[in-house]
């Protein structure tokens, strides 16, 4: 089954996370990283949630990934695939979602790469990702 | 210090009702504390301690004890969602060894059936000051699909199959035919479970709990008042509790927080995993129940798959009985919080007082296991080890 495009619900945009969101609309993913125990964290933070540092900056991501688990969901009135996908150069994995794909050809370890999803109103752009 | 027999759970009950159409919320907190006071042959004159959680009306504790008419020197109203009951009894025992209250009372209530809430499906908004929201509500994180995350990677890491997990649904349904209030009285087997419609990869409806209304109440008293009660001695071993989330990225959904819940409660009660005759586990899923079982102890990482086909968890043949009510998956979920029956469960099997069917013979050891918020994103771990003295 072939995924149909879905317009998604806008993230409410606090102060905090106002950068990652300004991101999406000039087509970035941006990822938190702490400068002080030279880690990435997702979702961004301006306290390191590994080591309590405030020395945090975004850098931006390679847009590529792998499926570390996923699930279509079948009882939706359009089916759709979440996922959690791991970001190359890190060891982190985002919830996302699996987009412009064949839902009944998903694997654990598939290789991903980074897409954006329109959401509702005025919302920004969301990070999703699609098959290589 | 510690509470391993400081307190002990003298009343439990679990109200009949599955479909509240007719009472309100507030109501429904009353009747099951007015149950479990019955059964425990005290009165709400008697309580003096008193924990609600999430699904508690108003202000929690105080539109409650307002509305049933309590006067407290003890409240507690600590919130991990469907696991909130068990750590109400660890944390009732750690009051009642401080000296703060004699009589804890513990309800929960809720009527999702009622309000035609789709518990599974239906996305849940957190709010927009949950810190996680923002980056997770636009993908439609839903009850079922977040547990299907973790069922599918648990398949991909140990070759876990959906008969295997099936077998988990089959033993709640071989214990649930024997209680008449249970939602779902059927025996069900592997095929029916694997055939049924697939809701969200690779969990089939059957793989899931039951929606119904309802609610428990537990009185948790002092070793001396116990002692004065014409009740059988459910004392209080040990306990554990642990959040686990996904600890700033690195995801990691093989295990869940009893993996720090589950050896905190032993060692405190000082019991090992084998020496335990019944256990309630959570059972939101199937795969709820199988991560829990490996993190538990009862069986190695990864071999849950195993441990649980062929009937192994079905009292009177299986090693491991569990959720003889017919647990979530076929009993009763009641506001969508699974850890109030959990316990009432354990409490009947020590003391003699499940069905005849399923009732484990000598249970003077239990464990009771709960899960609150969701596997996948972030949950609540509690683990109460319970003995008939």
């Amino acid at each position: 089954m072939k995924a149909e495009k879905r317009i998604l619900a806008a993230p409410f945009i606090a102060p905090e996370t106002e950068e990652y969101w300004n991101s999406t609309r000039d087509g970035k993913l941006m990822i938190r990283y702490c400068k002080s125990c030279d880690a990435y964290h997702h979702y961004p933070r301006t306290i390191c949630p590994r080591c309590g540092s405030d020395d945090t900056e975004y850098r931006e991501s390679t847009g590529t990934g792998v499926i570390y688990t996923y699930s279509v969901m079948r009882r939706a009135p359009v089916p759709y695939a979440i996922a959690y996908v791991t970001l190359d150069g890190t060891d982190i994995s985002m919830m996302t979602n699996i987009v412009d794909c064949d839902l009944d050809s998903l694997s654990i370890g598939q290789k991903v790469k980074l897409d954006f999803a329109d959401s509702e109103g005025d919302g920004p752009p969301v990070p999703v990702f699609t098959p290589v | 210090m510690t509470i391993n027999g400081k307190a002990y759970i003298a009343g439990a009950f679990e109200h009949p009702t599955r479909n509240a159409v007719d009472k309100s919320l507030a109501q429904l907190h009353a009747e099951c504390a007015k149950g479990a006071l019955e059964d425990a042959g005290l009165t709400k004159d008697d309580v003096d301690g008193y924990f609600c959680a999430g699904d508690a009306p108003g202000l929690g504790p105080l539109s409650l004890a307002d509305y049933m008419g309590l006067k407290l020197r003890h409240m507690d109203s600590t919130e991990t969602g469907g696991s909130s009951y068990l750590l109400h009894v660890a944390h009732a025992a750690e009051a009642i060894a401080l000296g703060k209250c004699k009589v804890a009372l513990i309800t929960l209530a809720g009527r999702p059936k009622a309000e035609g809430m789709a518990t599974g499906t239906a996305p849940r908004n957190y709010g927009a000051d949950a810190p996680d929201v923002a980056f997770e509500f636009p993908y439609s994180p839903v009850i079922t699909n977040i547990y299907g995350m973790c069922a599918q990677r648990h398949m991909y890491e140990f070759g876990t199959t959906s008969e295997q997990l099936a077998w988990i649904k089959v033993a709640a349904s071989h214990h649930a035919q024997h209680n008449p209030n249970a939602v779902l009285q059927n025996v069900v087997t592997v095929e029916d479970v694997v055939n049924s419609p697939m809701i969200a990869d690779p969990l089939h409806r059957l793989d899931c709990c039951v929606i119904s209304d309802g609610g428990g109440a537990l009185v948790v008293v002092a070793p001396e008042i116990a002692k004065t009660l014409n009740r059988p001695m459910v004392k209080v071993k040990g306990a554990g509790e642990a959040p686990k989330h996904q600890m700033g990225g690195r995801v990691d959904l093989t295990y869940s927080g009893a993996a720090w819940s589950g050896p905190a409660a032993f060692e405190e009660a000082g019991v090992k995993p084998s020496d335990i005759k019944y256990a309630s586990i959570y059972d939101s899923f199937t795969i709820t129940v199988l991560m829990q079982i490996e993190d538990l102890g009862f069986c190695a990482k990864g071999e849950g798959g195993k441990f649980v086909a062929d009937g192994n968890l079905i009292s009177g043949t299986g090693k491991l009985p569990f959720n003889t009510d017919g647990g979530g998956l076929c009993n009763n979920h009641p506001a969508n919080r699974g850890g109030m029956t959990k316990v009432i469960e354990a409490v009947r099997q020590l003391r003699g007082e499940a069905h005849p069917a399923v009732q484990v013979s000598n249970c003077d050891l239990a464990v009771a296991h709960g899960t609150g918020g969701q596997l996948g994103t972030r949950h609540g771990s509690a683990t109460l080890i319970l003995e008939r003295e």
